[in-house]
């Protein structure tokens, strides 16, 4: 008997430390500010706590939308935020269309900037294959004369020592940024190549016709200012731009005459990400495929990112519409073993090889040195789809909980009150059984808490209504087997007898309740959505964790209950 | 302590007039919703308009609420905006727009509303536009499919569990349950939020695991004794279950009812949809779960003494 009470009480002691560690506060440092701040992990709703609110309008300078398609675009902005943040799943947004605007709540404060970033980042996707590069390598020699005819020979050897014209961003988040840094391309050709031996020797080595000659390098670079930035990549299609050269080199590419040397048939695009680092860095330039394989719309679902079994390497499936499968089907079947670049607004986020025939449903595998967050962002990419303009945050400003501080005081209060009559109530019925069943009460408070923490659950008044619920079983579950005692101690049987019993025969009551309360709460947070999942949520850890503290630690409290007592066979209850 | 010890109520003889009471009420409650053509939903679910409001003295979203109940405004939501740095009295109010106002209808009724307590000089609507509602249609849709498919999951459970007649029963005596709350919301004119509907998702809870203890408690002395009438066992297990019904639906009570005395204007209407809940889920459970199993199995006794007869 000893021996199981120590066991039972590790058990106990093990989950309750589980718990209690998934609430002890943490302590945030802001990067910009050095500031800390304990942060209690258990986050409150925007009808509890308040957050932070986000107004954003279509960035539209020009006034060219208006009427009927500034209303369709503010929909279906709409629909794409939505979907985006509720990626969050258990954040509980508030996002609403207000006039042209659209408003944003977020509840906690913890990331502001992750969260203005998730919201407004423009996205227009396509998936595009990677050319061998041959085309352009071939025109290559028509579009640096085109750069020389455009740009004038003469400002091409002047060397550029003022700074490079900073992209201010910060107004059009994720605004494309190619075609903002080609506004005033003539400013930015003032500048010139620099003749940066690294480049050159990687375009040297890239195949060109080129013969390398150091000492003519600088005239070369000159002559062909666009060939001597290209250095060869990883893969046929791509090239690598230092990048202290890069907004140059994208000015060019986007001057008229340029434009009109490049072979027929493909774009270039820019990546996102950066190959090497410090000094020796450099931005990826692809040439792709004009035509898309499909387009963003043509997606209809995609991860949650996982691994794979055998390989561990990130993969994330995603799913194409019935249409979108048809083309992707024609497409891959043409192009297998080319690579597929995913271009979001323009620029190439990651790109993968096809290996087979794909239809309906494919996965991305990412290469093996991607981290797992890279393949959560691009499944999230993917699932979110394409904003239909770019839009801009025109307000940002923190928002006191929708329920107002003076309820919130009050319900709080009530709250307490409420469970302490509650306790009151059980400790003088059940007399000393009723202190156990306190005790074990505390402990499911401790679970479900830890619980909501681990699951990084938003609590909402929905969630509390939960909660109540699962409070309420859980003393019911005590009363059940304090009656169910108390009926065997009338039969006459011993107070150690009476308790099994009563615990056995009050268990099918428990399990069959909790467990139709907990298929309720399972179906709810499937089919449901926004509040009705915060409530399923709360409802199910609450039903587990209730569950577990009447049956368990209720039990368990009785044998150290009886066997403290000793000889004095007599049980208070 | 001891509360209905060895209690023997012939609650199954009087299961005629709970009918009548049950029908009656639900009548009285649907009858409410039509009348008042359908139940007050909040501007989550509706819309409204969007207005922001700036002070220039120090004030509180109680008060503004005061102000605003004063004048006759409700089911406003308010929220104070706070820009780091700087003491401004800034307010969001997300209000809800009735049948026949208009947006300047109701940015003029929230001027006069709050002149009621400030001084017209004291603030400034400095913005205000139409506002979509904050859950669409899907919400609806999936929350009506999500009870639908429940209930569907508890009938199957129960049929394994006990048979399939619990299920059955179970199940009418929460939408009676349902069905009555919804009928008190109408009366009370109850705003339907986020809240209630969360409050409407754990009467059915409560309800279920009320109703399934009763029959757990039935299971059991049908196991043990066959020879004694259907619905006499019934009776008696109701009436074992009888102190653990009242003890569970008193502790919750108590608890709901601080909610409704001290919790304060926004969290009462919650709060007391709740206590409906818990008390019309108890006497379900009684009244309406078990009679029912009672006509279930008077039904097949009699097709199968015909069959016998035949």
């Amino acid at each position: 008997m000893f021996g199981s009470v120590r066991w039972r009480l590790i058990w106990i002691a093990v989950l309750v430390a589980i718990c209690g560690f998934a609430l002890v506060p943490e302590t945030i440092v802001d990067e910009v500010t050095g500031e800390s701040e304990r942060v209690w992990p258990l986050k409150l709703g925007l009808d509890l706590q308040g957050g932070m609110h986000l107004a954003v309008e279509i960035y539209d300078p020009e006034g060219a939308l208006s009427g009927q398609d500034l209303d369709d675009a503010v929909e279906r902005t709409l629909t794409t935020i939505r979907n985006r943040i509720d990626e969050f799943g258990v954040r509980e947004p508030t996002i609403q269309r207000s006039g042209n605007r659209i408003i944003i709540e977020l509840a906690g404060v913890d990331d502001p900037e992750q969260a203005k970033r998730i919201a407004t980042e423009t996205a227009f996707m396509e998936f595009k294959i990677v050319t061998d590069g041959q085309e352009f390598m071939d025109a290559l020699e028509r579009i640096d004369r085109a750069i020389v005819n455009e740009v004038g020979i003469e400002n091409l050897q002047v060397t550029a020592l003022e700074t490079e014209p900073e992209v201010d961003l910060s107004d059009i988040l994720g605004g494309a940024a190619d075609s903002v840094a080609a506004e005033d391309p003539a400013e930015e050709a003032d500048e010139t190549v620099e003749e940066d031996p690294a480049a050159d020797s990687l375009a040297t080595e890239g195949g060109d016709a080129e013969t390398g000659d150091a000492a003519e390098a600088a005239d070369e670079a000159t002559a062909r200012p666009l060939s001597a930035l290209l250095g060869q990549g990883r893969i046929l299609g791509e090239y690598l731009v230092p990048q202290e050269d890069q907004p140059t080199a994208a000015a060019w590419l986007e001057l008229e005459g340029v434009r009109d040397a490049l072979p027929r048939g493909v774009t270039l695009h820019w990546g996102v990400e950066q190959v090497g680092a410090g000094a020796g860095s450099y931005v990826p330039l692809y040439v792709l495929e004009a035509e898309p394989l499909i387009t963003g719309d043509m997606l209809q679902d995609a991860g949650p990112a996982n691994r794979d079994p055998t390989f561990n390497q990130p993969i994330v499936p995603f799913e194409t519409t019935r249409r979108g499968s048809r083309v992707f089907e024609r497409g891959t079947a043409r192009n297998i073993g080319e690579n597929m670049a995913i271009v979001l607004d323009d620029r190439v986020q990651s790109y993968a090889v096809i290996r087979s025939v794909l239809s309906r449903r494919a996965q991305i595998e990412l290469t093996p040195g991607a981290s797992f967050q890279e393949a959560q962002e691009l499944a999230l990419v993917l699932r979110a789809g394409a904003l239909p303009m770019p839009i801009e945050v025109v307000e940002e400003r923190n928002v006191s909980a929708s329920l107002g501080e003076d309820s919130i005081r009050q319900g709080r209060t009530a709250f307490i009150i409420g469970i302490v009559g509650v306790i009151i109530v059980m400790m003088i019925y059940y007399r000393a059984a009723g202190i156990l069943a306190v005790g074990a009460l505390l402990t499911y408070v401790i679970f479900m808490l830890g619980g909501l923490a681990g699951l990084d659950a938003t609590l909402t008044l929905p969630g509390i209504a939960g909660l109540i619920l699962s409070i309420g079983m859980a003393v019911d579950a005590n009363v059940l087997i304090f009656e169910r005692v108390r009926e065997e101690l009338a039969a006459g049987k011993t107070p150690r007898t009476a308790v099994d019993a009563g615990f056995g025969n009050a268990l099918s009551a428990i399990v069959d309740a909790n467990l139709t309360t907990l298929i309720t709460g399972i179906i709810l947070f499937q089919f449901g959505t926004g509040a009705v999942r915060g409530f399923a949520v709360t409802l199910c850890i609450g039903i587990l964790a209730s569950f577990f503290s009447a049956i368990y630690v209720t039990r368990t409290l009785f044998i150290m209950y009886l066997n403290r007592r000793g000889s004095r066979e007599s049980v208070s209850i | 302590m001891r509360v209905f010890q060895n209690a023997n109520y012939k609650f199954l003889s009087m299961r005629r007039p709970a009918y009548f009471a049950s029908a009656a009420i639900i009548t009285i409650g649907l009858l409410s919703i039509v009348f008042r053509g359908g139940l007050r939903t909040g501007v989550e679910f509706t819309g409204g308009v969007l207005l922001e409001v700036q002070f220039s003295e120090t004030t509180d979203v109680g008060q503004i609420r005061d102000a605003l109940t004063a004048g006759g405004t409700t089911g406003v939501q308010i929220q104070q905006l706070r820009t780091v740095g700087a003491e401004t009295f800034d307010f969001l109010l997300r209000v809800p727009v009735g049948e026949e106002e208009d947006q300047n209808a109701i940015r003029d009724q929230i001027r006069t509303s709050l002149e009621t307590q400030y001084s017209a000089a004291s603030f400034e609507i400095a913005r205000g536009d139409t506002l979509s509602a904050k859950v669409g249609d899907e919400f609806q849709r999936t929350a009506v499919i999500a009870v639908l498919l429940s209930f569907l999951l508890t009938l199957i459970y129960l049929a394994f569990r006990f048979e399939w007649r619990f299920g059955v029963a179970a199940v009418i005596a929460t939408v009676h349950d349902m069905l009555i709350t919804f009928g008190f919301i109408s009366l009370f004119d109850i705003e339907i939020n986020l809240a209630t509907v969360a409050a409407i998702l754990t009467i059915i809870g409560y309800s279920l695991n009320d109703t399934i203890v009763v029959f757990d408690r039935v299971r059991e002395n049908l196991r043990k004794k066959r020879k004694e009438a259907y619905d006499v066992t019934l009776n008696r297990s109701l009436n074992e279950t009888l102190p653990r019904t009242v003890l569970t639906s008193g502790t919750t009570l108590i608890a709901l009812l601080s909610l409704v005395v001290i919790g304060g204007a926004v969290i009462r209407p919650f709060a007391g949809v709740l206590i409906i809940g818990v008390l019309v889920g108890t006497y379900s459970s009684i009244f309406v779960a078990s009679p029912v199993l009672v006509e279930i199995h008077e039904r097949a006794r009699k097709r199968a003494a015909i069959a016998a007869r035949a």
